[in-house]
């Protein structure tokens, strides 16, 4: 793949819907990301409000940054975070099919994924029925306490 | 070496730590609650990890998730500060088993020094002197009250054996009051402690709370830093440290260092610790209890022997010997302990934001603290915001040098114990060194 390429992908994931792009070839593989921009008007216009609040100046720019972030996931999903620190997995054993994927429709206290901490295999249970959106780590990869796994759609 | 420390604490221990680490080119994990995740520290070690809620018992004192934030990390050793973990025996073996090293001491250590009676048993058999009392637990209010008149003489302090920060304890000056006082001391331990196990020591009068700090090697070899004073304490928590204590001459400090080299001997103590004792009018000293991990105060000694003493932790917990050699110190240091609490409301904690923040700074001033401008002390922990620290030829010109210092420490937004401690500075008595640990009962601010 060539520049001139790279160039004309990169076009289309700006001007499209689309916010992930992946291309996998024999000796080369892109990923090209990005935020959705339609969610971010939606964050903007939720700003004044922090502003409303009589605190000083220098305190208020901090809530700007988190409310956008808030209203982002908001947007797509409820957020399960992990209740504890330890390594992610997404199925019970690695021959074994994962617990989830994305698009399933889950119950609540269905079994999602395990963290692992010191040798103890934790089951993690979905605490909301919905569609799985988004699965926001790698199947083992370490996360800590309150880290986002997965972005449910309530049905 | 190690390659990675984890810290697990907070505030400004863990921030120390990291500035040790970083001199010695070792790596650092910073584990914090979600109540910290504005903590300063953080910024300052190469990686942080969120390990639990706010409350300590889902966070700083959760094993597990320390153990699975080392595991995560592959840090090779943990630095457990002081309070939290840094004397549990259960935590030493975990990581034991774990294979990462925990710089303090080991279990056995831990459980010979953490048990009270059991720790004077074996100071007894080691020769150190010791508050005579007991041996061992009381199996009968009558076997205490027939020690009180037979062996030991009133006043009596009786004291939960799993005790500490001064509960289940009850001073008595006669048999009536120990009857009275033996049934309710014992309710108090077992619970707050789990354990109505209760011991008898003779209630020494107005002693001064002198400790001595000591390091051992991993081959045996003990040595002793010499004493700090901590005879300012309300409620049994410290308020002001001092090395050298102005009530300690050459003659006493030789025979305390000894003392303290045989107590650390006797348990074959591996890393740094300290050996408290009470200290009575006529220089006579007995034993009280040893602490197996760095302690609060431990920058005073630092300043007056000028040796980095995290740094020597992490060196014997990495196998490094020492030379056996002893430190006596130069010149003097006064430490302040800095609390967000109202003094003038009964020391009523006072989190909050702090708005605007001045630390004082000069020759022979030194502020270990985490706090900055903006930041929010969270109501879950202890209220300690800051030590100051001062150095000075001699102790005079540390009191003054520390007045000026505490004139200078600005802090807004939340109340400290600041104003307390300069008329401490001012007070005759506490110039002329004549305090006990009975000062801060009388003392009028």
């Amino acid at each position: 793949m060539d520049l001139k390429e790279i160039q004309t992908l990169v076009k289309l994931v700006s001007n499209s819907q689309v916010d992930h792009l992946e291309v996998d070839k024999k000796d080369f593989s892109l990923k090209i990301k990005k935020n959705a921009p339609k969610t971010e008007l939606v964050s903007v216009a939720s700003a004044p409000a922090p502003v409303a609040q009589p605190s000083a100046p220098a305190a208020s720019s901090a809530p700007l940054a988190q409310t956008e972030s808030k209203s982002n996931d908001a947007a797509s999903g409820v957020e399960i975070k992990s209740p504890m620190i330890g390594t992610f997995y997404r199925s019970s054993s690695p021959d074994k099919p994962a617990f989830v994927e994305v698009g399933d429709e889950i119950r609540v206290g269905q079994t999602i994924c395990i963290v692992e901490a010191m040798k103890l295999f934790n089951e993690i249970e979905s605490e909301v029925a919905g569609k799985v959106v988004k699965i926001c780590v790698d199947d083992a990869s370490p996360v800590e306490y309150d880290q986002p796994l997965f972005i449910i759609d309530p049905s | 070496m190690f390659n990675k420390i984890l810290i697990a604490n907070r505030g400004e221990i863990a921030l120390r730590v990291i500035r040790t680490c970083k001199e010695m080119g070792i790596k650092t994990v910073a584990v914090y609650s979600t109540a910290d995740k504005d903590s300063i520290h953080l910024k300052f070690a190469d990686e942080a990890v969120c390990i639990g809620p706010a409350p300590s018992t889902d966070s700083y004192l959760n094993m597990p998730n320390i153990m699975a934030a080392a595991e995560i990390t592959n840090a090779d050793a943990i630095h457990p500060g002081y309070g939290f973990l840094s004397e549990n025996a259960k935590f030493s073996e975990l990581c034991q088993e774990n294979g990462v090293k925990f710089i303090g001491a080991s279990p056995e250590m831990i459980n010979g020094m953490g048990d009270k009676s059991n720790a004077k048993k074996t100071m007894r058999a080691a020769g150190v002197p010791c508050v005579p009392g007991s041996e061992g637990l009381l199996e009968s209010c009558e076997e205490g009250i027939k020690l009180a008149n037979e062996e030991i003489g009133y006043p009596v302090i009786m004291k939960a054996t799993a005790g500490g920060g001064g509960r289940g304890m009850r001073i008595v000056w006669n048999d009536d009051e120990f009857r009275e006082a033996w049934d309710s001391a014992r309710k108090e331990a077992a619970a707050a402690f789990g354990n109505d196990g209760m011991y008898l020591e003779k209630f020494v009068e107005e002693p001064r709370h002198i400790e001595i700090q000591i390091a051992g090697d991993q081959y045996g070899k003990v040595c002793h830093l010499s004493e700090r004073d901590c005879s300012i304490q309300r409620r049994h928590q410290k308020l002001i440290e001092e090395a050298p204590s102005p009530f300690v001459d050459d003659e006493l400090r030789e025979k305390m260092g000894e003392a303290a080299i045989k107590a650390a001997a006797a348990i074959k103590y591996e890393g740094v610790g300290t050996v408290e004792f009470l200290v009575d009018k006529n220089k006579n000293f007995y034993f009280m209890e040893m602490n197996t991990r760095i302690q609060v105060e431990h920058p005073v000694t630092e300043e007056v022997i000028n040796h980095d003493l995290i740094m020597e932790q992490i060196k014997l917990a990495a196998g490094i010997p020492i030379t056996g050699k002893n430190y006596l110190p130069q010149g003097h240091s006064i430490e302040c302990r800095i609390n967000a609490e109202d003094p003038y409301n009964n020391f009523r904690p006072s989190p909050g934001v702090i708005e605007v923040l001045h630390k004082p700074g000069g020759h022979g001033v030194r502020v270990d603290s985490h706090i900055y401008a903006g930041y929010r002390i969270p109501p879950n922990y202890d209220s300690m915001v800051a030590k100051l620290i001062v150095k000075a030829n001699t102790r005079e010109e540390a009191i003054t040098k520390m007045h000026r210092a505490l004139n200078e420490f600005i802090i807004d937004g939340v109340k400290t114990t600041i104003p307390l401690q300069i008329k401490l500075m001012e007070d005759e008595d506490f110039k002329a060194g004549n305090f006990t640990t009975k000062f801060m009962e009388t003392f009028k601010f």
